[in-house]
């Protein structure tokens, strides 16, 4: 049994075995590239599994739609690490040692090894050059061992662990970081505060509860883009107030440059426009909605819904008429194009904007329980006729006639205010991983550049090997015995 | 001056393609089996560089070999004008698209190889190689790719630009150079398999390994492949550091599974896996050598195939 086991570790530990764990971990990360991820766009996972209702499932049932969080992917780097940790251990032991060790003496023929010269000079004379090329030398009964380029080793196993260093920011991060989306619109009323409840969407850390999120508030008090006359993005820049923990201040955010707070880092992802709309039901109250829309191309053609569920409440009795709520489908074109049969807008700013908007009554199917979007209506209740579209659609510009229903109720198109998309993220594994990357370079370059070779002398022959491929190595041995001053050998 | 920019560019095309014509002529007036290779032995082997390229068969050859350096020296100072150009035209640093990035790439790989063939001059017409797969990708890049001076999208407007892309790019570069060799040594190892203890004119052998004659030996290829990778694989482990650090600053997390961060992922593993195989003596050096030819096919997936067909947060370095 311990010498199954044994046996299985040695060849887990092999170099072979670490080169086919390689080579899988590139194969497996292929998949993830080619089909959608749940971690990086889940409405294009949901798209793909519509579209193909006979290989999504399966895909599905494989975590081909979760690759990087799946079980064979972790399944191989995780083998990946423990072969390599059990390749590093008996590595830093046979260095360690190799530091400690004294040098081998001296072969009795040095001319027979693989680059080989002869010195006119003393033993000593040939040490203090040694010396000063900063060999590690030892003088034993009238010959000179020397060796030099233990870094390279030292390195390769600096290297390696740090790839350690890196997994373990890795867990650390998925343990204890968190992140949250959250769509901003300008002004003071659509200030948000970090809590859970506050976010679109989010994800916590294993090791990370509601109550673990730091306090804070971000509110959006203008935004400005500009563009160039194609309509390529120049500059998005959010000017943004903050108030974290006792301290308040105001940072613009642009696109690389977050907004570090206390325990999380505010990043802008997006921007777009939302209207105002104030529509006056048969009560003749007055009621106004600021709704985000979304864009659905660079021009910023921009669609959702606003929906007044409390329109035409009785004053009297305060009662519901279900089948008196009204909600309005919109596309919002920031400038109109010349043809308005197109139906996108022709440029992303506020140029020559309109709304065209098509008017739906009748129960909005809000109280159902189940979840809707914001950003459309529910189609059930306009299949079913629940929610029936009133008159023509309808086009309306900021700020001019009011739009008058069959039913007298009119709806005005008010402005429309900026909204920013944000990301809150918080990730404790990031110092780990930064430290981990430098002392992954600054091993790397070692390992690379530097070889270990060991040079004998012994009646006036020198003879010199190298542990690892080192073509240089017999002009290295010439320079050294031509040099009057051999601490000018390059190493 | 993107004017300027825009015609330099053909211009090195151009004479890099008669660059490639004056390596062909040396490549076959130059003896088959010939000199070039013996020399070459001894260089590489480690003695003092030796310098004696005299023994050159013919003058023809040779005087083609020379023409053709002095070529490449021209295209590239034509190429290097394309990109300064390019930069002034623009303002920043010109890494700014696809277009640009390639044109770089090519840049760093024409570059890399005049150093090579600067320090170790009997690998002349070997030029031919790495003149004509430069001249294909700019041809690529100055028909298909091709985008008008512009700035930056607010994404990459930062400074992480200048030091991730240039990484990414003059790694690629240099990777690219690094195929030339690995492939040569795959035709030349076929080549002394089947010609080994045969007199020369009793094998029939088909292209492309018939060019096999005109090669280095097969250890000095390998060898001159593994250095060139081992030069190239530290900074395209930098590139992925920096643009993970970058990747913090602009989108909130130093990872995320981006295709485009997935395919250097799998290149990067696959050159980590050239070098393990090289340092394993159990792994024949034919299969490293194909393990490096792999990784540049990596690459490529990266460059075209993920730019031109999957959408991510990279797409805009596209088109
Ligand atoms: C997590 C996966 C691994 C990666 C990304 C990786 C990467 C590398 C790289 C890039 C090199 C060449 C540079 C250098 O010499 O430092 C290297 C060398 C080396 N690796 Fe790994 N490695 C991994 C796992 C392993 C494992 C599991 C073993 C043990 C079986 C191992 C053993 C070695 C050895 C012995 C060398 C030195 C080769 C030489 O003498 O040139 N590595 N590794």
């Amino acid at each position: 049994m311990v010498a199954i086991v044994r046996k299985a570790w040695r060849q887990l530990t092999s170099m072979r075995t670490a080169l086919v764990l390689l080579f899988l971990l590139a194969v497996a990360a292929v998949p993830g590239s080619l089909l959608p991820q749940r971690g990086v766009a889940i409405e294009k996972v949901n798209d793909y599994l519509k579209n193909n209702p006979g290989a999504g499932p399966w895909l599905d049932r494989f975590y081909f739609f979760d690759v990087y969080s799946s079980p064979w992917f972790a399944a191989i780097y995780l083998l990946l690490f423990t072969s390599l940790v059990g390749c590093i251990l008996p590595r830093l032991r046979t260095q360690a040692e190799a530091l400690f060790r004294p040098l081998p003496d001296a072969p009795a023929r040095p001319e027979r090894l693989p680059v080989s010269r002869t010195f006119d000079g003393t033993a000593e004379d040939f040490a203090a050059r040694l010396k000063k090329a900063r060999y590690r030398v030892a003088i034993r009964d009238g010959a000179v061992s020397a060796e030099k380029g233990y870094l390279r080793e030292t390195g390769n196993l600096l290297f390696h662990s740090a790839l350690i260093v890196l997994l373990v920011g890795v867990a650390l991060g998925s343990w204890y970081g968190w992140h949250g989306n959250r769509l901003i619109v300008a002004g003071p009323d659509g200030e948000f505060c970090n809590t859970l409840q506050q976010y679109d969407e989010y994800g916590l850390g294993a090791r990370v509860g509601a109550s673990d999120l730091p306090e804070f508030c971000v509110r959006l008090d203008s935004f400005k883009a500009s563009y160039l006359d194609s309509g390529q993005p120049l500059s998005f820049t959010a000017n943004v107030g903050y108030l974290d923990g006792a301290k308040e201040g105001t940072h613009r955010l642009k696109v690389n440059e977050p907004l570090r707070l206390n325990g999380a880092n505010v990043y802008l992802l997006a921007n777009g426009y939302a209207p105002i709309l104030e529509y006056t039901d048969k009560f003749g109250r007055k009621l106004t909605t600021t709704v985000p829309f979304l864009n659905s191309d660079p021009m910023l053609t921009s669609s959702g819904v606003a929906v007044f569920p409390d329109a035409n409440l009785d004053p009297a009795t305060g009662k519901r008429e279900y089948g008196q709520q009204i909600g309005f489908q919109g596309v919002y074109l920031p400038t109109k194009p010349a043809d308005p049969s197109v139906g996108r807008s022709a440029f992303p700013t506020e140029k020559d904007p309109a709304l065209m908007l098509v008017a739906y009554r009748g129960d909005l199917g809000l109280d159902n329980g189940i979840p809707s979007s914001v950003y459309s209506l529910k189609q059930s209740q306009i299949d079913s006729g629940r929610l029936k579209p009133v008159g023509e659609p309808h086009m309306l510009v900021p700020g001019g006639e009011p739009w008058k229903l069959d039913d007298g109720t009119t709806v005005r198109f008010l402005g429309t205010k900026s909204w920013v998309a944000v990301s809150v993220r918080h990730d404790p594994g990031e110092p780990i991983m930064l430290t981990g990357a430098v002392l992954l370079l600054a091993g790397l370059l070692p390992s690379l550049a530097i070889r270990r070779r060991r040079v004998f002398y012994r009646d006036g022959q020198v003879g010199a090997l190298a542990k690892n491929e080192y073509p240089g190595l017999g002009a290295e041995l010439d320079q050294l015995l031509r040099d009057k001053d051999a601490s000018e050998v390059r190493v | 001056m993107s004017g300027l920019s825009d015609s330099l560019l053909p211009v090195a095309i151009l004479v890099y393609t008669l660059a490639m014509l004056g390596y062909a002529v040396e490549y076959a007036f130059s003896s088959s089996r010939g000199a070039p290779s013996r020399q070459l032995v001894t260089v590489g082997a480690g003695g003092p560089p030796s310098r004696t390229t005299e023994a050159e068969p013919r003058n023809r050859a040779a005087l083609g070999g020379k023409i053709a350096l002095v070529l490449t020296w021209l295209g590239a100072a034509a190429h290097l004008g394309t990109i300064v150009t390019r930069g002034i035209a623009a303002e920043r640093m010109p890494l700014g698209n696809m277009y640009e990035f390639v044109v770089f790439g090519c840049f760093v790989a024409i570059a890399s190889w005049l150093g090579i063939v600067t320090r170790r001059p009997n690998l002349r017409h070997l030029g031919l190689y790495a003149t004509l797969v430069v001249v294909l990708l700019l041809g690529i890049a100055a028909t298909t790719l091709f985008t008008p001076v512009g700035p930056l999208v607010p994404a990459l407007d930062s400074y992480w630009l200048a030091i991730h892309v240039t990484a990414a790019s003059i790694s690629s570069g240099v990777f690219l150079i690094g195929f030339v060799p690995a492939v040569l040594f795959l035709i030349r190892n076929k080549y002394e398999r089947l010609t080994a203890g045969v007199p020369e004119r009793e094998v029939y052998l088909k292209f492309p390994v018939s060019l096999g004659a005109k090669l280095p030996r097969s250890e000095v290829l390998e060898r001159l492949t593994f250095r060139i990778h081992v030069f190239a694989f530290p900074i395209w482990t930098f590139a992925g550091i920096s643009g993970a650090i970058w990747a913090e600053a602009a989108w909130g997390r130093y990872w995320g599974w981006d295709p485009k961060e997935v395919w250097l992922f799998i290149s990067w593993v696959v050159y980590a896996g050239y070098l393990h195989a090289r340092a394993t003596p159990s792994v024949r050096r034919t299969t490293a050598i194909w393990i490096a030819i792999i990784g540049w096919v990596t690459m490529l997936v990266n460059l075209f195939g993920i730019n031109f067909m999957v959408e991510g947060l990279h797409s805009y370095a596209g088109l």
